[in-house]
């Protein structure tokens, strides 16, 4: 393993203090537990917290400020945080208007976010990130996970909060987001949580993983590595095929395409499959009419990409569009 | 009950996790995200490291102050569950005392109610649940019969190593394999193989000193 690393167990504690200091007009850092907060809290709004597992950034830290989040979490390397840090969070960024956490459907995150929300004092309601066709849902099981789409449902959740909203109508708006979204994810490496000290997968160099979440564990399935357009084909298909089982008309339907970096893939690349993405869902009717193409939602050096389509609509769009502030998306302001 | 035998359970707890460091964390590594072991060594030194403050309290105290620290600590789902666990354990402890066998049979199967609740999956689903139900169920059954705790502890160890190897050929319903499908086949579950590992170091322990 080489990565930039003092101590393993002070990696955590010297990022976020790094993070707060290089953003210290837009966040401040709570330690132990530990949470970030906007530099000024906000007055009367619904206050919009998530948090997840550490290894994802800029999730989800890289989103609080104006037009987006109140609070963001951090747990360890790919591990929930937990319920103390929720409740510690609320305490700080509630402004009368109740608390809205949103999470990434990982049972982990769930569980956490669930206990805090049992031992909050303040009216609070939950969005959960499903957008990862990879895993084919059932009401028996785990379900999908919450992956890249959840920049867009914080994007859009944040911004109505900040237009005074009340609990409900985020709430809303937020499960509306997720439900015309859908992400799936390629790995063509593996990462190494710094704690395990070797990658978690083994991956060879003519293969990939079809299917991955945002954690390095494997996917749908391995497949022989291949020319981009032929895995974009393969991608834009699982995404076309869950709209359709989800009976979302995609003829002449507007769209927001994401094509996210995992964290070791050149932006060169990304706008590579953002081009051939593009011409697939065309093809198909559909106008792409809002990009992003980045590095949102990594799986620490992992290389590889996801794709997410979310269907827009006059009230996502105005969502997506309005103003934001924060370290890692910035329009507007 | 003592507040003793707990905190010589948890020392046991401590070393077998451990002990095992490369097992779970290829078992993780193979269906899960690499982190199990990391998190598991955390929570049972956290608890280590309380022992003079544990020792203080009555056992019901003692177990639930050992669930809010671990849920504070751990995180990611073995934190919640975990947690759920000792706090209903102590908790059904606390209303009903702990001056028999059958009285502590049934605070661990309150526990382990406890997780099936907090996690929403039941046996057969490829989770630590594959283990904790039947020791579970072997145990109030057992103590129920008023055995000797030198047969329960030989008995409830060869039901965690069956429990934890029944997981190799599930498909995950539940957790962070649940996205595998059928390549989840032939890969012990790593949240059942810990919590098989503590069930044995805790009967060994037990064992010890009886």
């Amino acid at each position: 393993m080489k990565k930039f690393i003092n101590k393993t167990d002070d990696i955590l504690k010297e990022s976020l203090s790094g993070f707060a200091t290089a953003h210290a007009d837009l966040v401040s850092l709570h330690l132990e537990p530990n949470f970030l907060t906007r530099k000024t809290k906000a007055q009367n709004k619904v206050a919009i917290i998530s948090g997840g597992g550490s290894g994802h950034e800029p999730l989800h830290a890289g989103y609080i400020g104006n037009g987006m989040l109140d609070a963001a979490c951090p747990g360890h390397v790919f591990t929930s945080p937990t319920p103390d840090q929720m409740l510690a969070a609320a305490e700080s960024v509630y402004a009368d208007k109740g608390i809205l956490f949103i999470v990434k459907n990982y049972a982990g995150d769930v569980m956490n976010f669930e206990m805090a929300a049992e031992m909050l004092p303040f009216e609070h309601a939950t969005v959960l990130t499903s957008d990862d066709c990879a895993v084919i849902n059932s009401t028996y099981t785990t379900g999908r996970r919450g992956v890249a789409g959840t920049v867009i449902v914080e994007k859009c959740v944040g911004s109505l909060a900040e237009s005074g909203a009340d609990l409900q109508s985020c709430k809303t708006l937020g499960d509306k987001v997720n439900q015309r979204t859908a992400s799936i994810g390629v790995a063509l490496t593996s990462c190494t949580v710094p704690a395990a000290g070797r990658p978690t997968f083994d991956i060879s160099e003519t293969e990939l993983e079809m299917g991955v979440g945002i954690h390095g564990e494997p996917g749908r399935k391995r497949e022989s590595m291949r020319e981009a357009d032929e895995i974009v084909i393969e991608m834009a298909e699982a995404i076309l095929a869950d709209f359709k089982a989800k009976d979302l008309s995609l003829n002449q339907q507007e769209a927001l395409l994401l094509v996210n970096g995992f964290g070791a893939t050149p932006q060169m690349e990304l706008y590579l499959i953002y081009h051939a993405a593009t011409k697939l869902f065309t093809a198909h009717g559909i106008t792409i009419s809002r990009a992003l193409v980045g590095n949102y939602v990594t799986a620490l050096e992992m290389a590889g990409a996801s794709i997410t389509l979310c269907l827009l609509d006059d009230e996502i769009k105005r969502h997506w569009d309005s103003p934001v502030h924060t370290s890692a998306l910035r329009w507007g302001v | 009950m003592k507040t003793s035998h707990i905190i010589n359970a948890a020392q046991a707890i401590q070393q077998a996790i451990l002990n095992n460091e490369s097992t779970l964390e290829s078992l993780d590594r193979e269906i899960g995200d690499g982190d199990h072991f990391i998190n598991m060594k955390r929570g049972a030194n956290t608890i280590v490291e309380m022992q003079a403050e544990l020792a203080t309290l009555t056992p019901d105290a003692a177990l639930n102050k050992i669930g809010m620290k671990l849920l504070s600590t751990i995180g990611g789902a073995s934190g919640p569950l975990l947690a759920s666990f000792f706090m209903s354990m102590g908790k059904t402890l606390k209303e009903n005392g702990d001056d028999s066998q059958l009285k502590i049979a049934a605070a661990f199967a309150a526990g382990v109610q406890a997780i099936i609740q907090r996690g929403k999956a039941d046996i057969g689903e490829k989770t630590m649940l594959d283990v904790l139900i039947p020791v579970s169920n072997q145990l109030v059954l057992l103590a129920a019969q008023n055995c000797e705790t030198q047969k329960i502890c030989t008995s409830l160890t060869s039901v965690a190593e069956a429990g934890m190897l029944s997981t190799k050929n599930l498909i995950a319903t539940k957790g962070r394999a649940a996205g595998l499908g059928e390549r989840a086949i032939g890969h012990i579950d790593p949240g059942a193989k810990s919590c098989q590992l503590m069930v044995e170091a805790v009967c060994k322990r037990i064992l010890l000193e009886a």
